[in-house]
Parts: structure tokens; sequence; C-alpha cells
């Protein structure tokens, strides 16, 4: 357990913590911009583009959302050894 | 549509349904806890969930058969636009990824069940509390009442409920019934019986789903088919507007519709108190940051759920009302048990989630009404009581909504429910990160907000109805059609920074905040975080 009330904590915006913005972020970006994807071609196993686009976001959002999640969990790790508590 | 009674389909329905019922009575016995008549037993079960059960909660909770219902409905009725259901539960996972695991450290810490609870223990304010628990309550109501028009569907469509010529108590004795069981083990199990029964209802959903997606196209001749003939359906002109049916991609006039109804839904999914109370029931921090991981594949199904919208129209299925369109499709596809398999898959994705929304509004209710205003000293046994008694009422407020009322009625306040809830973000979100904002002038943006988007979808026409015609309406300013909740929204963001800055000016008393920064990072197991919860009144002495 964090035991010692220190405050030592790392710089608060560092290259980890930008990735973990960047991969939930991007969802955003990807399906707010509609016009990106609002056309019927290229149709795959007859399912037009709008479809199965938004449908594969799901699972690129899925895949972003969980490279977040293993950064922070590392990222914490990290700042609770640094701050010579137990990784946990 | 009632051809007579479907007997095998409605043979498996029952089956499931005494199945499911016999594990809602039971389930008041799993996990159970040594002091049961606390809220945190009974409103949050114990606050015990792992990652799995909080999973399976979450799921047949967000994805009701309301959901289920009516998003094919709109695709049937209209095409691309109904859709946007797919973006806005992709963007729900890493927004709730930032500030949920926030919201379950703080109220883990100071044991608050609701979220009026932090609202009232940041900004130390029983009248923002009060706004952010009526708008809870006000949203859920209609909410609930739209879980029983989707088992209504299913009855209609299965040949139960009699014709129009029989009388009312035998047309609506189904539901009735349905209802009255479903509310008594609410009352008895709490959120354990929605959490246990959760299970049936999203395996039977997965089942049902796999299956229509690749038995339904394979009769109907491939994807290429019916895309085609939902292509040449939307390009008929519907004699009502005079305009095309609907269309295979959104045109570039609804691509703000269709990004702003996205958004702002996303935005509103996580303030619905039937959200809250389920997340709050899981047992550390880290089953929620696991969660948002694993949920998305309910967001999968549902687009998968989405096409079937599209078959109803290549199967030739013709229905007046939109929602009938997916039970529909199933009774003319599917041999009659599976039929059965699938109408008793949307009927207990009714009874989840209006379990835990009737739950969630209780609890509400009991710690923000009737703790702060009527009896503040009330024991946790009492609240407990009184959590136990406000779930039915709402429930027969729900039923009595739906028995009286035209379905229209619901619907119409279930997208009012979402402008609604919406306005509750900025003190809710934004207290989670800053103690900024002052509560006065978040009163006063929840205000604005409020009355704009009441006032903006009442203006909305549609070929059918004069008033709450539709969610959209063109954006003050920027003159694209957009989503009323997020104007409403973005309205009550900008007045409550600019009255903030007033209250400031002014030297307005900002209230006490019982919160600490670090209370919004503990976990489970840290020092002064039981792992065992003191009881649900003690961390929130008020």
């Amino acid at each position: 357990m964090s035991q010692a009330p220190e405050t030592k904590e790392g710089p608060v915006v560092t290259p980890v913590r930008v990735v973990i913005a960047l991969c939930l972020a991007a969802p955003f970006v990807a399906m707010l911009w509609v016009g990106s994807y609002a056309k019927t071609d290229p149709v795959v196993i007859g399912i037009p583009f709008f479809y199965w686009y938004q449908m594969l976001w799901v699972l690129i959002s899925t895949l972003l959302t969980m490279v977040a999640y293993k950064l922070w969990q590392r990222d914490q790790r990290a700042r609770s050894a640094a701050k010579g508590g137990d990784p946990r | 549509m009632n051809d007579g009674v479907n007997g095998v389909a409605l043979a498996v329905f029952i089956f499931f349904f005494v199945l499911v019922t016999a594990m809602g009575f039971l389930a008041a016995r799993w996990r159970k806890a040594a002091n049961e008549h606390t809220l945190d037993e009974w409103g949050l079960g114990g606050r015990s969930f792992g990652t799995w059960v909080t999973w399976f909660l979450l799921g047949g909770d967000l994805y009701t058969a309301y959901t289920f219902v009516a998003v094919p409905a709109a695709i049937y009725a209209a095409g691309a636009a109904g859709f946007f259901a797919v973006p806005y539960t992709i963007l729900v996972y890493p927004l709730i990824f930032t500030f949920l695991p926030r919201l379950w450290s703080v109220s883990h810490k100071h044991g608050y069940v609701t979220t009026s609870d932090f609202v009232h223990g940041r900004f130390g304010s029983k009248g923002l509390s009060l706004a952010v628990a009526v708008t809870g309550i006000l949203a859920t109501m209609p909410y609930i009442a739209l879980q029983l028009v989707g088992i209504q569907a299913v009855l209609d469509v299965m040949g139960v409920g009699g014709g129009e010529d029989t009388n009312w108590f035998v047309k609506d004795l189904p539901l009735l019934i349905a209802f009255g069981v479903l509310a008594a083990y609410t009352y008895s199990s709490g959120l354990r019986a929605p959490a246990l029964i959760a299970f049936v209802k999203d395996t039977l959903i997965y089942v049902v789903i796999a299956v229509a997606i690749i038995y339904i196209p394979v009769k109907l001749g491939g994807f290429d088919e019916i895309f085609a003939s939902a292509r040449e359906a939307y390009s008929e002109t519907n004699p009502a507007t005079g305009a095309p049916r609907g269309s295979l991609v959104p045109s570039e006039a609804g691509q703000w519709t269709y990004a702003t109804l996205a958004l702002g839904s996303a935005l509103a999914l996580f303030m619905y108190p039937h959200s809250i109370t389920a997340t709050l029931s899981s047992r550390s921090r880290e089953v929620i940051r696991r969660n948002t991981t694993i949920l998305p594949l309910y967001s999968l199904m549902l687009g998968l759920l989405a096409l079937l919208g599209f078959m109803a129209i290549a199967a030739g299925v013709k229905v007046q009302n939109g929602q009938l369109a997916i039970p529909q499709l199933f009774e003319n596809m599917f041999p009659a048990w599976f039929a059965g398999v699938a109408f008793a898959a949307i009927g207990i994705g009714a009874l989840v989630p209006a379990a835990i929304m009737s739950i969630a509004a209780a609890n509400l209710f009991t710690r923000n009404i009737y703790k702060d205003f009527i009896k503040p000293d009330a024991t946790p046994k009492q609240e407990t009581k009184v959590s136990k008694i406000v779930s039915l009422l709402v429930k027969v407020g729900a039923l009595a909504f739906v028995l009286t009322m035209d379905k229209t009625v619901a619907i119409n306040f279930q997208l009012l429910g979402g402008i609604w809830i919406l306005q509750t973000f900025p003190a809710l979100v934004g207290g989670l990160f800053t103690r900024w904002f002052h509560r006065w002038a978040l009163i006063g943006g929840w205000a604005v907000g409020m009355v704009y988007g009441t006032v903006a979808a009442y203006g909305v026409a549609s070929p059918t109805q004069k008033h709450f015609g539709g969610s959209a309406k063109e954006i003050p300013g920027i003159g694209e059609i957009g989503y009323i909740g997020l104007t409403a929204f973005v309205l009550n963001l900008v007045v409550t920074v600019v009255l903030t800055f007033v209250m400031r000016a002014c030297k307005a008393p900002e209230g006490v905040d019982r919160t600490s920064p670090e209370d919004y990072t503990a976990d489970a197991g840290d020092p002064g975080v039981d792992a065992k919860l003191p009881p649900a009144t003690a961390g929130s002495a008020h």
C-alpha cells in the first residue's frame, strides 16, 4: 500500500499519457467525421461501406481502449513504485 | 397481426419466463450479506460484483428490449439515419474510461449510492443535488414505460393480448402478470435479481443474433439481395412527406444530425441513474476500466441487430407500427420454437433494465429527496424500506402510463428524457475533475438547458405529429440540423461558465466540499477504503 504521503508525482503530461489520450480521442475523430464514410462503395459481401466501416470501428476502438488500459496500468504501477509503495 | 396464438412460440416464451422468475426470487440468497437491510445490499447488490457479473449487468442494463426493437425499426423506416446507434455506442466507452473510475472511487470512499449523493457531497448544495435527482427520475420513468412497449410488441406478434374487440383487462392481462412478477422479485431481491437474470437475457440475445445474422440472409439470398431491395424501398416516395422514404447513406444535410445524435447520446448514456447503479455495484475500480474494454462486444451485436431492419424490408415485412417489424420478421422467418426463443430474449431483455431502472429511481428518491428533505435521520433500514416501496410505485406509474396513454407519448417523453439527462453532465462529470464551477452557476446552466431542450423539442413537427416529432432541429448560429440535446448541453455549459465568473466576482458562498483529491483515485483496499463498506449512510453523514 502507498503509505507514505509523498507528493513527489512525476510530470502530469508524459509521452505515455499523450499516447493514451490519442487512443481515446481517435474514435471521436473517426466517427464524428461522417463525411469520410458516408458512401456505399466499396461493398464487402454485399454490405455497403457505410455499415461495415462503422462496425470495423467497433473493433478498432476496442483495441485502442485496451491499449489505453494497459498503458494506464503500467503508468500507475510505475508511479506507485516511484513513490515507494506496493506496485499494484 | 393477431392471426391466432402461436402455441409453440408461446410455450417456449413461457418456459423462459418461468425460469427467470425462479431465478429472480432465488437471487436474494446469492452472495447474501450479513446485514441485508441497507441500501448498499438491496440497491447495489452489496457492491460486490466482479468483472463478468458487471459486464452482464451493464450489458443487460444498457442494451434494452426497446433498443432491440427500436434500432432496427428506425433502419426499417428510414435507413442510414437509424444506424447512429453504432457510433454512439462506440464513443461511450473511451468516454467513460476517463471519468467513471473517478466516480466509482469517490462513491466508494464516501458511501454514495446515487449521482446526486456525489453532487451533494462535492458542491454542498441540496438544490443542485435535488435538480440532478429530479432530472434522473423524470428521465428514467418513460424509459421504464418503453420497456413495457417492448414486451407488448412481442406479445402482440405472438397473438396473445387479443384483438381490438376484447376488453382491456383480458388484452392487458399478460403484461400485468409479467409486471407483477417483475415487481415482486425486484422488491425481495433488489439488484441481485436483474444481475442474475442478465446472464440468461444476454445469452439468449447473443444466440438469437448469431443465428439471425446467418440464417436470415441465407434464406433471403445474401446481403446483396437484401441491400438491393432496401435501396429500392427507400427510393419510393413517402406520400406523407413527398420525399423518398430513406437512404442507404446519410445525405450531406443529414451528416450533422448523425454526428450530433451519436455524440449527444454517448455523453448522456452514463448520466442515466440505471447506468450508474450498475457501475457502483462493481467491486473495484479495475472492474470498471476492464469493462470498458469488453463492453464493446455489445456494440458489435447492436450493429448486427441493426442490419435486421434491412432484412425486414427484404423479407417483405409490412407493418404500420415500425416497432413490430423485428418481432414480425422473427415470426415469419424462424421455426416456431426458435421464434419463441427470440421473443423470450426480447421479453427478458425488457425485465432486466426495467428492474434496474426502478431500483435506480427509487434510490434517487430515497437518498436525495426523502432523506435530504423529509426525514434526515432515516436509518439504513428505513431507507431500504422506502426504496423498496418506491421501486414498486415507479413501476406502477410506468404501467399506468403505458396502459392509459398512447405509445407515442411514452416515446416522446423518452426523447425528452435523453435531452434532460444530458443537462446533468456539467455538474456530474465537471464535478469529478474540477471544483471550479460554482454550484449556483451549475443550477443556472441546468435550468437553461432544460428549458431550451424542452421548448425546442416541443417545436419539432413530423408528418404524423405536431409536437415532439423528432430530436433534431436547426442549431442556432450554425444553421445545420443537429441533436437538440447537444445544443442544449452547449448552451448549458456556456451559461455555467459565464455565471461562475459572475458568482466569483460577487463572492457568492462556495459551499463545502466534503471530498478530497485523493478520494478520486482510491481503490478498494487502500487505507481508509474498506473492501467491505461501512453501512450506506456512514460515509455521507449529512
